[in-house]
């Protein structure tokens, strides 16, 4: 499905520009895995700025276990490409060292379900070093973390952590859903100066889309319509925007016009398309693959009927992860929210 | 502690009664204190007894209902002058929370501490304007982590290993023997040792966590762990300040030169509680109390002082400084205003975030409904 969301994530607005003519030539666009667009978008950012170091475990002469950071070490030297031992607290943590520095370090967890012996850096230190120093320090530190299902992998390979960093104030957690997002939010997330957590849907990390090189991204904290429609708008961030696009063309066979959301940002939520959206259809179903209970989704959804209750014509619905660990491969398409999950919500809501 | 003192392992330079008599371990330290002064001594000297009588009136003002809690460093001040005096200007320091005296040595006004634990501010101070002294840091060994990394920034940056220890950078970071069950402490120590970081462990081990004794974290002598990660370890006497200061000062000498990391382990002994908020006679031996009070450090080093021949007016002199540096944190202290309602959001981010602009200007619009109320 890689085509439908690049045919309808690119905004005609971020055409490319070849006006500076002295400029060498440089492909204007390009068609990538999400995996080759982070790569450039992390190369593009080690060239920008000498301060910018990755590091994280195998991610050096090996390039990750995803390849993200393939031919980084050989570019640009163990001094800008750390394999770290193997420690993810002690990565974080010293990454937090790295930033008071003056470095600005962007850090790879090996999967998702790695991330907890960092989250008490992550949570206690890294997201409250501003304010604990008064302003007087900034902590650029973007945290890379695989996520989410659709792999069939084994336990602790395919969970979607994304609230319990979104609760945590001082951290900002952003989401790409294709290649051409995910080149130009990890730039605009190492030229934050705010701790960043940047989920990468690994379930999108193979399917090719086209990256804009000559253009620029749409601000890192920006949702985004990538469909129009009249009479449900759904929304999601990551892997679960190609599930509602496709959710969307089985019901426009039926008649049934979606709207679909990418939230790019899940803290902060961009709310102001989600508001107009809601504005015009009326009707909410917020998707996603994380557990539903204190999840993303409820806190959107109850933002939304906090601040467009009259705009509403059904309560907002959530399609999640079942509130049980991410299980065993051989079940996951029962426990993932799928397109008929999602159209069963879209029914129920347009039932009211 | 050995019966036979020369022939510990541990690097004592001062007997508990304030005699000059090295231990064997102190053989390499030794050419160290070629580089301290009689005004060195009488500065050491100086520092533990004013730390000592601001530690009780810090204590006071927390009875008195003026501070939210005190930590109390009575007992170590020998290894935490000595250490910090090792340090250049150039080194950055990475404290736990209860190094007040490095502070002060440093640069810090002890008021700065007191605002933190005033409840007045998370933090208190701009590490970059007091000396490189870095903040507080409650949750026991984060900060060796934090140390590790700027020490590896250091090396990536260049400013250390040059071969000019006028300019050559190192960090040293204090913890103690409970942190030093903490996986972070752990992690650092590997990561320290996996890029050789010009750093140095300095583990004040003070025999007590909370209420749990030292044999509890660990079955064996601390710095013997060094080893397990490759790293050199010294054993020093924490209640000894010049020994404390030799050891510190060659473990930084060769972190700045390119030598690595090391961990040292000063033994010495909260002879106070934890916290204000901790009673140590519901769980410790007066017999133990007792045994280290008489291995007091200003005790030991002003009695080293007297036999040099130093005069009792300089002791006296001293104690009146002590005493006037007491009340003037204490005036000031009193004076600590609380901060502006903004302060909660300010600075949670540095670039805008409209969740918490939303929540500041409720906050705002809220607070002025109930003012001027007739309307």
């Amino acid at each position: 499905m890689s085509d439908t969301i690049v045919s309808t994530a690119l905004d005609p607005a971020n055409a490319p520009t070849l006006g500076d003519s002295a400029a060498p030539a440089v492909p204007v666009s390009a068609s990538m895995p999400m995996t080759k667009a982070l790569n450039a978008g992390l190369r593009k950012a080690m060239q920008d700025d000498p301060k910018v170091l990755l590091m994280g475990e195998d991610i050096g002469p090996l390039g990750g276990v995803f390849r993200v950071t393939e031919g980084l070490h050989a570019e640009f030297g163990d001094k800008r490409v750390l394999d770290t031992p193997l420690a993810e607290s002690g990565i974080i943590g010293t990454a937090i060292g790295l930033a008071l520095r003056g470095f600005r370090p962007v850090c790879e967890i090996q999967f998702d379900g790695f991330v907890f012996p960092g989250f008490d850096q992550i949570t206690s230190q890294l997201s409250r070093m501003r304010n604990r120093h008064e302003g007087g320090v900034s902590m650029p530190v973007v945290i890379r973390i695989p996520y989410g299902g659709h792999i069939g992998s084994i336990e602790h390979h395919q969970e979607s952590p994304e609230a319990y960093f979104a609760h945590t104030p001082g951290l900002r957690v952003v989401s790409p859903s294709n290649s051409h997002d995910a080149y130009w939010m990890m730039q605009e997330a190492i030229a934050s100066d705010d701790p960043i957590i940047f989920f990468e849907p690994k379930s999108r990390y193979w399917p090719k889309g086209e990256v804009l090189l000559g253009a620029s991204g749409i601000p890192l904290h920006a949702s985004r319509v990538v469909r129009t429609g009249t009479d449900v708008t759904v929304l999601g961030h990551g892997a679960m925007v190609s599930v509602l696009l496709q959710a969307a063309d089985l019901a426009a066979a039926e008649g049934i016009s979606i709207e679909v959301i990418d939230l790019r940002s899940i803290s902060p939520v961009d709310y102001g398309p989600i508001l107009a959206s809601v504005e015009k259809t009326g009707h909410l179903v917020v998707a996603q693959e994380a557990h539903g209970f204190v999840s993303v989704g409820s806190e959107i959804a109850a933002t939304v009927m906090e601040k467009a209750f009259y705009l509403l014509e059904a309560p907002v619905l959530r399609v999640s992860g079942f509130d049980t660990p991410f299980p065993p491969a051989a079940v996951e398409t029962h426990f993932l929210p799928s397109p008929d999950r999602v159209l069963e919500a879209v029914d129920r809501a347009l039932a009211y | 502690m050995s019966a036979t003192p020369n022939a510990s392992p541990t690097v004592q330079l001062l007997s508990p009664a304030g005699v000059f008599a090295p231990s064997d371990a102190a053989a390499e330290f030794l050419p160290y204190l070629d580089r301290l002064t009689e005004a060195d001594y009488r500065r050491f000297y100086r520092d533990m007894v004013v730390i000592r009588r601001f530690d009780q009136e810090a204590a006071n003002l927390q009875r008195q209902g003026q501070l939210a809690l005190w930590v109390p460093s009575h007992g170590q001040e020998a290894a935490q002058v000595g250490s910090a005096y090792a340090t250049r200007p150039q080194d950055h320091i990475f404290p736990s929370y209860r190094e007040h005296v490095v502070g002060m040595i440093r640069g810090l006004d002890m008021v700065d501490i007191l605002r933190m634990l005033r409840g007045v501010t998370l933090g208190g101070w701009t590490p970059e304007d007091h000396g490189n002294f870095h903040l507080y840091t409650l949750v026991l060994a984060s900060q060796t982590l934090h140390a590790t990394g700027y020490a590896m920034g250091m090396q990536l940056d260049g400013s250390t290993a040059t071969g000019n220890p006028e300019t050559d950078q190192a960090v040293i970071v204090y913890y103690g023997d409970g942190a030093s069950s903490q996986g972070d402490a752990n992690e650092a120590l590997v990561f320290a040792a996996s890029y050789q970081t010009p750093q140095v462990f300095f583990l004040q081990n003070n025999h007590w966590a909370i209420s749990v004794p030292v044999t509890r974290q660990s079955r064996t002598p601390l710095y013997l762990r060094a080893g397990g990660f490759g790293i050199p370890g010294t054993q020093v006497d924490g209640n000894d300040v010049l020994a404390s200061f030799a050891v510190t000062a060659k473990h930084l000498d060769d972190a700045r030169a390119g030598k690595g990391p090391a961990l040292i382990e000063a033994l010495t002994y909260r002879v106070g509680a934890h916290t204000t908020a901790d009673d140590p006679t519901k769980y410790r031996d007066p017999e133990e109390l007792a045994y280290w009070v008489a291995r007091d450090p200003i005790v030991r080093f002003r009695a080293y002082l007297q036999g040099l021949g130093v005069e009792q007016e300089f002791l006296d002199a001293v104690d009146e400084e002590a005493d006037d540096h007491a009340a003037d944190v204490r005036r000031r202290a009193l004076e600590i205003h609380s901060p502006d309602k903004h302060v909660i959001f300010d600075n949670v981010y540095a670039e805008p975030h409209p969740l918490v602009q939303e929540q500041e200007a409720w906050l705002e619009r809220y607070e002025a409904s109930f003012e001027g109320g007739d309307e």
